[in-house]
């Protein structure tokens, strides 16, 4: 945060005693056949078979806008989770997230439509988004490119069911960072994409923070963290248990890890 | 690791702030931040749907064309298909069953064939519509915009669908002697009220089965209940003669009955107005704004929900 003027600061994202619970049905029982679904549902046991996962414990914090701000933890800390409860993709259990505008999350299973061509899936995507039919077609050619995905030969025109993992991901990244977004959330989807298309990616997350956005970045990759985020956030067990400067929390983390 | 455990992380990032000090409501309040996910007003929704009119379009087109994709034919399907259909029912009440008590065959088969693809219209934006949001997950939790347009973008597909049913159905309607009148006009409003009706009924099975997907298994043996009391492949009027007046008019003011009739009555000239219930045209209205006024409302009420996990 050196970079900024404290008393320029200008929140985006409050988080405030945030709780988020998920109700999964049918993991109780531990059997999944027909009769004990059967007797959940003659007994009206909605409670019994139910469990409950509390995901995000009491999570506090506040971003500013042109931070970009890293979450780390190990799998199942609850960093997804977290993410798309600020997206409000997730309702919360107890607490509240105020952001500024709507708030985008781009995920690796953020899957688009697979029966669909990548070329429809650029206009499709920028639409949902909310750009006009003249800012796509403006800016269609600009993601085609961005994306990498025509460098081996016309795949934009191919289903998206036969792209890789990582041509998909590229694409899915390359829509969304097509629109100025005021909070942009990024769930380890640069992990798929291939070196050259990493450096692009990083590129274009430090423009849109440039044009008064935030960034969240979800990774497992602490180089990538270190490259793109100047805070970082360290969950685990669905708490907060450090929030600071990159290299400070990457520090202690990689302490804890083991590395 | 005790010493690296920052509970009070509030403070932490507050406090190079002018703002500390602040609770996080006061903080959101000055800064105009608001909740996140939390559902718009009525109107407000209306407006960003508007906004996204071009998504809806072009998203009901894409699906129509992607339909087909991985058969041979194409789309050629989407012609083939409502008249393989047309001709099982046929087979089985024309040739068969002899459904087609008081009718001569040159108004049976355009009226068969005319009811098959008006229910299949509604049939089809259910079908789609319990699926809409549970089926593209993908889609909602990746981008925000107004979930109903994706129940909306589905019916449109159906309308569009139906269009080109349309092509076959003018050709068999001609083939057995009913030639364009001025009565064919009719077929605009009819399908503008159909259209308004799907829609109502899209949405309210979109968030019926966004919350239990198991209504996509459940939904076959209801339409096929309900096609089967609508007077698909034969007429009400005949089938019932005998039986109470009121339970006759009951029967007729069945949504789905009343648009087929419509339609035949606008197509067929051999279907006159007297096989039409008193009321008609009212009783299409208030179906189609009752049901799509309603389902609209609910749709919306359940707005920030869609996609949970």
């Amino acid at each position: 945060m050196a970079d900024l003027n404290p008393g320029e600061q200008i929140p985006t994202v409050i988080a405030d005693e945030l709780h988020i619970v998920y109700r999964v049905h049918g993991a109780k029982t531990g059997k999944g056949s027909a009769t004990a679904a059967l007797s959940r549902i003659v007994k009206r046991g909605e409670e019994r078979g139910v469990r409950k996962v509390h995901a995000v414990k009491g999570v506090s914090f506040v971003a500013y806008r042109g931070e970009a701000v890293g979450l780390i933890g190990s799998n199942g800390s609850g960093k997804s989770t977290l993410l798309r409860a600020i997206a409000g993709l997730l309702p919360a259990e107890s607490g509240k997230v105020y952001t500024n505008g709507q708030p985008s999350l781009l995920g690796v299973n953020a899957a688009l439509m697979n029966d669909l061509t990548g070329e429809r899936n650029v206009i499709l995507g920028g639409l949902a988004m909310g750009m006009s039919r003249e800012q796509v077609r403006e800016r269609y050619q600009d993601i085609v490119d961005f994306s990498g995905i025509n460098e081996k030969g016309d795949f934009i025109t191919l289903p998206m069911r036969t792209y890789s993992s990582g041509m998909a991901a590229r694409l899915r990244f390359s829509i969304a960072a097509a629109k100025d977004h005021d909070v942009l959330m990024i769930d380890e989807a640069l992990a798929t994409g291939d070196r050259k298309f990493q450096v692009r990616s990083e590129e274009r997350i430090r423009e849109l923070r440039k044009s008064a956005g935030t960034v969240f970045l979800v990774s497992h990759n602490n180089k990538s963290i270190r490259d793109t985020c100047d805070r970082v956030l360290w969950l685990e067990r669905g708490e907060l248990r450090m929030d600071g400067p990159t290299d400070e929390v990457i520090k202690e983390y990689e302490k804890f890890t083991g590395k | 690791m005790s010493e690296t455990t920052h509970d009070g992380t509030v403070a932490l990032s507050a406090a190079v702030s002018p703002d500390e000090g602040m609770t996080a409501a006061q903080l959101a309040a000055k800064y105009g931040l608001t909740v996140s996910g939390a559902r718009p007003a009525l109107v407000e929704y209306v407006r960003q749907l508007w906004d996204r009119r071009h998504f809806i379009l072009a998203f009901s087109q894409a699906k129509l064309t992607a339909q087909y994709s991985q058969a041979k034919l194409g789309q050629l399907w989407q012609v083939a298909t409502p008249l393989l259909n047309a001709g099982v029912y046929y087979f089985i009440f024309g040739v068969i069953l002899h459904a087609s008590r008081g009718m001569s065959q040159d108004v049976y088969i355009p009226f068969l064939v005319t009811g098959v693809f008006v229910f299949t219209f509604t049939q089809s934006s259910i079908m789609t519509g319990v699926r809409a949001i549970s089926g593209n997950l993908g889609l909602v939790r990746a981008l925000h915009f107004p979930r109903a347009s994706l129940p909306i973008s589905f019916a449109l597909q159906q309308l569009q669908q139906l269009l080109f049913s349309m092509i076959v159905l003018f050709i068999i309607v001609i083939g057995f002697g009913s030639y364009p009148g001025m009565s064919w006009l009719l077929i605009l409003p009819i399908l503008a009220l159909q259209f308004l009706f799907n829609t109502g009924l899209a949405l309210i099975v979109a968030r019926m089965g966004a919350k239990t997907p198991d209504l996509a298994q459940l939904m076959p043996f209801i339409l096929r209940t309900w096609m089967y009391m609508s007077g698909v492949m034969f007429s009400i009027n005949h089938m019932l003669a005998g039986r109470s007046e009121a339970f006759i008019r009951a029967m007729q003011v069945n949504p789905a009955a009343i648009f087929m009739d419509l339609m035949r009555y606008a197509l067929i000239d051999g279907y006159g107005a007297s096989n039409l219930p008193p009321h008609v045209w009212g009783i299409a209205l208030f179906w189609s704004v009752v049901v799509f006024v309603g389902g609209f409302v609910y749709f919306w009420k359940a707005e920030e929900r869609y996609g949970r996990g």
